[in-house]
């Protein structure tokens, strides 16, 4: 994996770059990058409807990358839809299955969910007036800050309509027992929505092999840009369910009172997309099955290990995670005790180690977990074990300053 | 030798802040959250006939700028009158502070002045 970081202009020597926020968004290779430059400078066209060459051409990239998309998470290119992110992907479903819940309906979450996988669901719940139950944690011992299946049995019972789920916490690196869920969810008839936007770097998903109803995810914490993602939907849902927004592009027929909808992916896609974004997208699907996911794993559980040891042998150090390998994935939030995670963070900063620090868009599980706000240090397939000595090294000093012994 | 911005005195006031603590029946309160990370301060004034203020507290969590800057803020309100908190800027509690506060840690440092920016404004509301 070494030859990769080769790969990332960003972490090129000059920088001294060590980027430990790919939670949030990871950095781009050259080849999706290339690959977006590409499309602005020979065939910047409109895609669909265009019968000159450089709209074909637009089109034919912009298809093709759904195909790759498809491909690489087990869909047929029909069932997968362009969003402008997991955010736009959540929001849509959570509008377009209002019609299909009435009050007496249950809507189950977990307690670690990022607000992209909550606040919409919060607020069809309200419109709708039906429950939302949420899944427990495990808060002691050692599976500590897994998903409790206990909890998982109870809330999920006959009168679930919906469980959405993160395949993976933003927060916690805790990867969801998915085939536990969903063969919950199933038991009972619910849809299955899977949050992948955490999970999608770090392990491969196949959508056939979950049997999940929709999964969301963007393209930015996947090394592609930002300002696309994807809604999978499983074929029959998305034929069943109306569009959410209007347009150019999304219709069949039209007239001055009425329109009927295209079929496909296009019905959820009104107006002109974000093409070189799809394709960068399209590249970055392809520049991840040509590293392969057994390299990326594998190096992934080697980040996992170096970082529990280095920062667990810290007695300053609270790592908010799950202690088993198996059970994470490389993204660590923890507390350095006595010192506020925004001064944990600029003090890293000056040492040029990227970290994050707050609630991380999780407010509700900070406080289910006890927490007022957190470092998060979170890998990607270019992190080496140099970034985590020089996260300790920056965590060293911040130790110092605060007097913290 | 003393940190550019984690100064002995600010890390003093982090560890020890000036005036935390709750006033029994405030004449004015109002609290701001930080929404990057959550933290949330809550001031707490005791104002005069003659609209000065006698005694402030403040409550809440925060990192170290932000607990430094409100304990300054707060110490320096003490003895004023509401006219002369109205007259404060954000720019002078980043004076007070008497370091370079970068554009990320602009919320930590003026968290203490909003929510006391939030009180003078429930206060004011309350005696039209």
């Amino acid at each position: 994996m070494k030859d990769i970081r080769t790969q990332f202009t960003a972490l090129s020597d000059t920088t001294n770059l060590v980027y430990l926020d790919s939670a949030a968004t990871a950095l781009v290779p050259e080849i999706v990058l290339d690959a977006m430059s590409l499309y602005y400078k020979k065939y910047p066209a409109n895609v669909h409807r265009g019968l000159y060459d450089m709209s074909i051409e637009a089109t034919q990239q912009y298809e093709g990358a759904r195909k790759s998309v498809a491909q690489f998470i087990g869909a047929s290119p029909d069932e997968v839809v362009f969003t402008s992110g997991t955010t736009q992907g959540i929001n849509m479903l959570a509008v377009a299955l209002k019609k299909q819940l009435t009050s007496d309906d249950v809507i189950v979450l977990t307690r670690y969910e990022h607000h992209a996988n909550l606040i919409p669901w919060q607020q069809l719940a309200s419109e709708v007036g039906c429950e939302l139950r949420f899944i427990d944690l495990i808060l002691t011992g050692d599976e500590k800050y897994t998903v409790d299946m206990e909890s998982a049995r109870t809330c999920i019972d006959a009168q679930v309509k919906v469980v959405a789920y993160s395949a993976a916490s933003h927060v916690l690196g805790t990867i969801a027992p998915i085939q536990e869920i969903q063969h919950l969810a199933k038991a009972v008839g619910a849809i299955t929505v899977i949050d992948a936007a955490q999970a999608i770097a770090h392990m491969p998903l196949n959508v056939k092999e979950i049997d999940c109803d929709f999964l969301v995810f963007s393209g930015h914490k996947l090394y592609g840009p930002t300002g696309v993602g994807v809604l999978y939907g499983k074929k029959e849902h998305l034929e069943k369910l109306a569009p959410v927004s209007f347009g150019g592009g999304m219709v069949e027929t039209v007239s001055y009172t009425s329109a009927t909808w295209a079929k496909g992916p296009a019905k959820f896609e009104p107006g002109t997309p974000s093409i070189a974004a799809v394709i960068g997208l399209g590249a970055a699907v392809k520049f991840i099955t040509s590293v392969g996911w057994k390299s990326i794993c594998a190096h992934e559980k080697d980040i996992i290990q170096y970082a529990q040891d280095v920062l667990g042998n810290d007695t300053h150090i609270e790592v908010l995670g799950p202690t088993h390998d198996t059970d994470r994935i490389a993204v660590f939030s923890f507390c350095v005790s006595g010192i506020h995670a925004h001064d944990v963070a600029e003090i890293c900063n000056r040492s040029h180690v990227a970290v994050r620090a707050g609630h991380h868009c999780a407010i509700p599980l900070l406080k289910y977990i006890g927490k007022e706000s957190v470092v998060r240090a979170s890998c990607g397939i270019y992190t080496s074990r140099e970034d985590i000595e020089r996260l300790a090294t920056a965590l060293t000093e911040a130790k110092r300053i605060f007097s913290v012994t | 030798m003393d940190d550019i911005l984690y100064k002995e005195y600010i890390l003093e006031l982090y560890r020890d802040p000036l005036h935390k603590k709750n006033i029994t029946h405030p004449t004015m309160h109002g609290k701001a959250v930080n929404q990057s990370c959550g933290d949330d301060i809550t001031v707490m004034l005791l104002v005069d006939d003659t609209d000065r203020i006698t005694d402030a507290g403040h409550q809440g969590v925060g990192c170290a700028i932000s607990q430094a800057a409100v304990s300054l803020l707060i110490d320096w309100c003490i003895g004023k009158t509401i006219r002369e908190l109205n007259e404060l800027t954000q720019e002078h509690v980043v004076d007070m502070l008497g370091i370079h506060i970068s554009y990320a840690r602009k919320n930590c440092a003026t968290l203490g002045y909003v929510a006391l920016t939030q009180a003078i404004q429930l206060y004011e509301r309350k005696n039209i």
